[in-house]
């Protein structure tokens, strides 16, 4: 399972990119695209500004 | 565009740009690639700049000139304001930029002196050949296509991929990411010549709130705190509260967001065939958040050593140490510095904050220079000093670990 986007809150800032250890995330133009890499930390959600991300279940 | 060209430069912000251009202008063949399909848009930026500073690279215009301020007006918790000249508010204050427009007008300056550029072009890969990046994968509408470069520069923001592609960890922990929310407001009452900036655990833990006048009555109205004082969504809702509380008539006519890198000095920004400028090099001073002077600072040295690399056909790690050593020496001092003073300013309560602030409000700082307020300070707060030796040794600790890590 990987982490999964709002892209209804989302504000395509990128904050969440900077902090991804695996690197699986990436900013294209106006959304975020999660890869294989996720490994499901829950760090991006934790910078988000604005509570975009969440840690599927 | 071509499939070859002496430098590409990925990110065409303040950075790339002013890279761009300065390679081009010394007789370089440049690609420009910006993964947007506006440069400049949307904005991730408080858009507070020093004028001095600015004008060293760029002739100031009023089309990208939002407003004029004359110092700034810094609020402790219980709402004690100390006010400041512009010469002590330092690199953010002076400017406020219209960064739509700022970020297009470096981008034509770089078209003019040659560079050829290229939107909604998104990097996707380096291209790499015995151990040496020479070049990038790239996306355009939807096509894929490979291409060579004798050097390629990585500006590509805090998102940055290109130094990971390379093999150069920029991921950040959270703590070292200032997570930020901002609203451009009308219809709110405030002093159009002042930046505001508002402290305090419960309103911005670890961080600040600014109110940064944009002309026309609006203004910037912000929040930037540390991710480990972040949880999902709530700086938005601190920001919010603020808005409600300050502004209640307000009316938002922008939502923007982002995140700014304030760790200490990343380990390397050059490997063979590749430098890395700006907030992919999180250049940004940790303190205040401002990148803007530094990625065009950090831009113009790599666009020279770009060339002077290339016209000595030496591209090697070992050649661009000019550019690493350089930056290092220069920014990444003021940068180190910032970051312990950031560190400490972390730490401190609402009460030390009330304190300092109760310290200083009889001190004319109009025309005090950042060592006469230091010195205000410490007058006045025995303890700040007894505080502040720490930060000695902190210095010392960084320039011991950054001699280790760059060899210098």
């Amino acid at each position: 399972m990987a982490v999964s986007v709002n892209r209804n809150k989302c504000g395509y800032c990128g904050a969440c990119v900077s902090v991804c250890p695996p690197g699986a995330l990436e900013l294209i133009e106006t959304w975020i695209e999660v890869d294989d890499a996720c490994n499901n930390c829950g760090i991006c959600t934790k910078i988000c500004p604005v509570g975009a991300l969440e840690v599927a279940k | 565009m071509k499939d070859r060209y002496d430098m590409i430069v990925v990110g065409a912000g303040p950075g790339g740009s002013i890279t761009a251009k300065t390679a081009a202008k010394a007789g370089l063949d440049v690609l420009l690639i910006e993964k947007r399909q506006q440069i400049g848009d949307p904005v991730r930026c408080a858009e507070g700049v020093n004028k001095e500073l600015l004008s060293t690279y760029i002739k100031p215009d009023p089309a990208w000139i939002s407003a004029d301020v004359i110092g700034s007006r810094i609020f402790s918790p219980d709402g004690t304001m100390i006010e400041m000249g512009e010469k002590l508010s330092g690199a953010e204050v002076g400017y406020m930029l219209e960064r739509k427009v700022f970020d297009r007008a470096l981008a034509r300056e770089a078209a003019n002196a040659g560079v050829e550029i290229m939107v909604k072009t998104r990097a996707t890969g380096l291209l790499m050949n015995e151990g040496y990046v020479c070049g990038i994968k790239a996306q355009h509408m939807g096509n894929n296509y490979e291409i060579k470069s004798k050097i390629v520069v990585g500006a590509d923001g805090i998102e940055s991929k290109v130094g990971r592609w390379a093999g150069i960890d920029t991921s950040l922990k959270p703590i070292d990411v200032c997570t930020c929310v901002q609203y451009l407001m009308t219809n709110i009452d405030f002093d159009p010549e002042f930046c505001e900036f508002h402290l305090g655990t419960e309103i911005a833990p670890s961080g600040y709130i600014w109110v940064f006048p944009k002309g026309n009555g609006s203004a910037n109205v912000g929040i930037g705190i540390t991710g480990d004082k972040s949880t999902n969504g709530s700086v938005k809702k601190l920001l919010d509260k603020f808005v409600e509380r300050r502004f209640p008539e307000g009316i938002i006519i922008e939502f923007i967001v982002g995140g700014v890198p304030v760790s200490r000095n990343i380990k390397r920004a050059v490997v063979n065939g590749l430098m890395l400028v700006g907030d992919a090099a999180h250049q940004s001073d940790p303190l205040t958040g401002g990148g803007i002077i530094n990625s065009m600072w950090a831009g113009e040295m790599a666009g020279r050593v770009g060339v002077k690399a290339i016209n000595a056909n030496d591209v090697s790690a070992e050649f661009l140490q000019k550019y690493e050593k350089e930056w290092r020496s220069e920014l990444g001092r003021d940068l180190s510095l910032s970051y312990i003073v950031k560190e400490r300013f972390r730490k401190l309560t609402d009460e030390d904050l009330n304190t300092l602030g109760h310290s200083l409000e009889s001190v004319d700082l109009k025309n005090l220079s950042l060592p006469g307020l230091l010195w205000a300070l410490f007058k006045a707060n025995k303890k700040l000093l007894w505080d502040l030796r720490h930060i000695f040794k902190d210095i010392k600790e960084i320039k011991d670990i950054e001699k280790a890590e760059v060899g210098i």
